[in-house]
C-alpha cells in the first residue's frame, strides 16, 4: 500500500468489493432506489419484538445476502469489521456473536460505512487478512429512541432534521476479482465549527466532508471532472448545498457531479424534512445503488464520502459543539479483460 | 465567507430553511381549537347525560380525552396528526397523555418496573417539576400580596 500525502491510501493491489448485501425498511423500499436492494421490510418492526432486534435482523440479512452471493461461508472470511449507531455498537456486537470469524467493532457515527471499508480494504491490501466482510446498520426507530424521542411522542420536527435511514449494508472485500474495485481512501480529520444544534447535523458535517474532499483532490492530483460522481452521506438537502459553497470558495467546483445519499434515497413527498441520515443511508446507497451502476459500468468512477457527526444524546445538552468526520473511498467499475 | 471556522455558525444562517411560523400558526390553532371543541363536547355530554356539574364534569372530561389520546398513540395515529399540528397537539392534555404513553410503550422492552416505569414520566417530568415549582411559587405571592392588601 501506498501512502500519499498524510491522509490518502491507493492500495498496492487491485482490491475488490467480492459481493455486497443491503436490507432496508418499508420507507426506504417506497423510495426512488427500490430494487436495488436484496431485502425490502414491509413492516418497520421487521417481524421481530423490539426495535433493537429489528436492527440486528436488518444486518443478519444484509450479511447473508452478501455471503451467499459472494458463494463464501463463514470459515472463508477473516475478519468481521462493523458498526451501528447503538451505545457500545451492539446491534454490531450480537451479530458478531453468531458468528466464529475473528471481530472488530468500529464507530464513526454515520461515516463508519467508508470507515469499516476503508480498513477492510487497507487489511486486504498489507495481506493480513484475504476475505474482510464488513457491514453496518442503523434503523430509524432505535435512533429516534436513543438520540430523540419515543417512536409514537408527537413531538415538533425542524426542517434541518434528517430521517435516521432504516437498513443494512454488508460487503466482502477480498483480492479476488470482481466488478467493483476499491482503490484508493482519504482517511478524514476531526473538523468542528461550532455549530451545538443536534437537529442540524448537514450543517455540522460539512466542513469535514468539504476537509476530506479537498484533501482527497489535493493527494490525487484529479479533478472532480474526473469523477462520474461524488456522493456524500448525509448531508441532506440543507447540508449537500453548503459543501458545495465551501468548496466554491476555495475555488473547487463539484456542483455538476455531486450528490448526497439522503437525499436519493427518499423521494421529496416521504415525510424525511431534510433527507435520510444514519450508517445505513451511505452503506445502502453504496452497496445497493452505486454498486450496480458500477457493475454495469453505467457509472465509473465514484468517490463515496461518508459523514459522521460524532456526538451522543448527552453531549448537546451539555453545550458542546459537535465534532465531525467525513471518510471518503474510491471505488471504480473494472474495466473488461483487467488483470489483478 | 463561509471558509471562516469561527464565525461559521453566523454565516451559514443564510443557509438555512425558512420555517413557515404563519402557516404552523394557524395548523396549531385550529388543530388545538377542534381538540378543545371536542373537550367541550364531551363536557356537555357529562352534564346532560350524567348529571354532573360544571366544576365536577371536568374530571371525567380530562380523563376521556387522556384515554382517547393515549389510544390513538398506541394506534399510531397521533404523532402524524402532531407533525402537522405542532403546539396544537401538545398543548392540551391530550399532549401530556402522548408523551406517558409513548414513552411507556418505547420502553416495554425493558420490562414492567425498569423500563415502563422507571421511563413514563421521561418526557412529562419537566412539565410536572415546573408545573408543580411555579404553583407553589405564584400561591406563595398570592398569599403575600392577599395579607399586605
Amino acid at each position: 500500500m501506498s501512502k500519499i500525502n498524510r491522509q490518502t491510501w491507493r492500495f498496492n493491489h487491485s482490491i475488490y468489493l467480492g459481493a455486497t448485501g443491503t436490507a432496508v425498511g418499508p420507507l426506504e423500499a417506497r423510495g426512488p432506489l427500490s430494487g436495488n436492494f436484496d431485502k425490502e421490510f414491509e413492516h418497520l418492526d421487521c417481524g421481530e419484538k423490539s426495535w433493537a432486534k429489528a436492527e440486528q435482523s436488518l444486518m443478519r440479512r444484509a450479511i447473508s445476502f452478501c455471503l451467499a452471493k459472494a458463494g463464501k461461508a463463514e470459515g472463508d472470511i477473516d475478519l468481521f469489521l462493523a458498526g451501528d449507531l447503538m451505545d457500545q455498537t451492539v446491534t454490531s456486537n450480537f451479530i458478531a456473536r453468531e458468528h466464529r470469524v475473528p471481530f472488530l467493532g468500529m464507530f464513526g457515527a454515520c461515516s463508519t460505512s467508508m470507515e469499516t471499508l476503508a480498513a477492510s480494504a487497507q487489511l486486504v491490501d498489507s495481506g493480513f487478512a484475504d476475505n474482510v466482510l464488513c457491514a453496518v446498520s442503523s434503523h430509524n426507530a432505535t435512533a429516534e429512541r436513543q438520540f430523540r424521542y419515543p417512536t409514537e411522542y408527537g413531538g415538533p420536527t425542524k426542517l434541518t432534521q434528517t430521517f435516521t435511514v432504516t437498513g443494512a449494508g454488508a460487503a466482502i472485500v477480498t483480492k479476488e476479482p470482481g466488478k467493483v474495485r476499491v482503490s484508493e481512501a482519504t482517511i478524514g480529520r476531526v473538523i468542528d465549527w461550532g455549530i451545538d444544534d443536534a437537529s442540524n447535523l448537514g450543517t455540522a458535517m460539512a466542513p469535514a466532508a468539504a476537509d476530506t474532499i479537498w484533501t482527497h483532490f489535493q493527494d490525487t492530483g484529479r479533478k472532480p471532472e474526473d469523477y462520474d460522481l461524488i456522493v456524500t452521506g448525509d448531508l441532506s438537502s440543507v447540508g449537500a448545498p453548503i459543501l458545495d459553497e465551501l468548496l466554491l470558495e476555495k475555488g473547487m467546483d463539484i456542483t455538476n457531479v455531486h450528490q448526497d445519499c439522503g437525499t436519493m434515497i427518499y423521494t421529496p413527498d416521504q415525510p424525511v424534512n431534510a433527507g435520510g441520515s444514519g450508517c445505513a443511508c451511505s452503506a445502502v446507497v453504496t452497496y445497493g445503488y452505486l454498486y450496480n451502476r458500477l457493475a454495469e459500468k453505467s457509472l465509473n468512477r465514484v468517490l463515496v464520502v461518508a459523514t459522521g457527526a460524532l456526538l451522543n444524546s448527552s453531549t448537546p445538552k451539555e453545550k458542546e459543539t459537535i465534532p465531525c468526520i467525513a471518510h471518503a473511498v474510491l471505488l471504480e467499475s473494472v474495466k473488461e479483460g483487467a488483470e489483478s | 465567507m463561509l471558509n471562516d471556522p469561527k464565525n461559521y455558525k453566523e454565516n451559514v444562517k443564510a443557509y438555512q430553511p425558512k420555517l413557515p411560523y404563519v402557516t404552523n400558526c394557524l395548523n396549531a390553532f385550529w388543530v388545538g381549537g377542534s381538540i378543545c371543541l371536542i373537550g367541550q363536547v364531551i363536557q356537555t355530554f357529562y352534564m346532560n347525560i350524567f348529571h354532573f356539574s360544571k366544576q365536577t364534569a371536568g374530571n371525567p372530561t380530562v380523563a376521556t380525552l387522556i384515554l382517547i389520546s393515549a389510544l390513538m398513540t398506541g394506534f399510531g395515529i397521533y404523532d402524524k396528526i402532531a407533525k402537522f399540528a405542532g403546539a396544537g397537539t401538545i398543548v392540551p392534555v391530550t399532549g401530556f397523555a402522548n408523551s406517558i404513553t409513548s414513552s411507556a410503550l418505547e420502553h416495554k422492552s425493558e420490562g414492567i418496573v425498569l423500563g415502563i416505569a422507571t421511563n413514563l414520566f421521561q418526557l412529562a417530568g419537566e412539565v410536572i417539576v415546573f408545573g408543580v415549582v411555579s404553583a407553589a411559587v405564584l400561591g406563595i405571592v398570592r398569599l403575600f400580596i392577599e395579607q399586605v392588601f
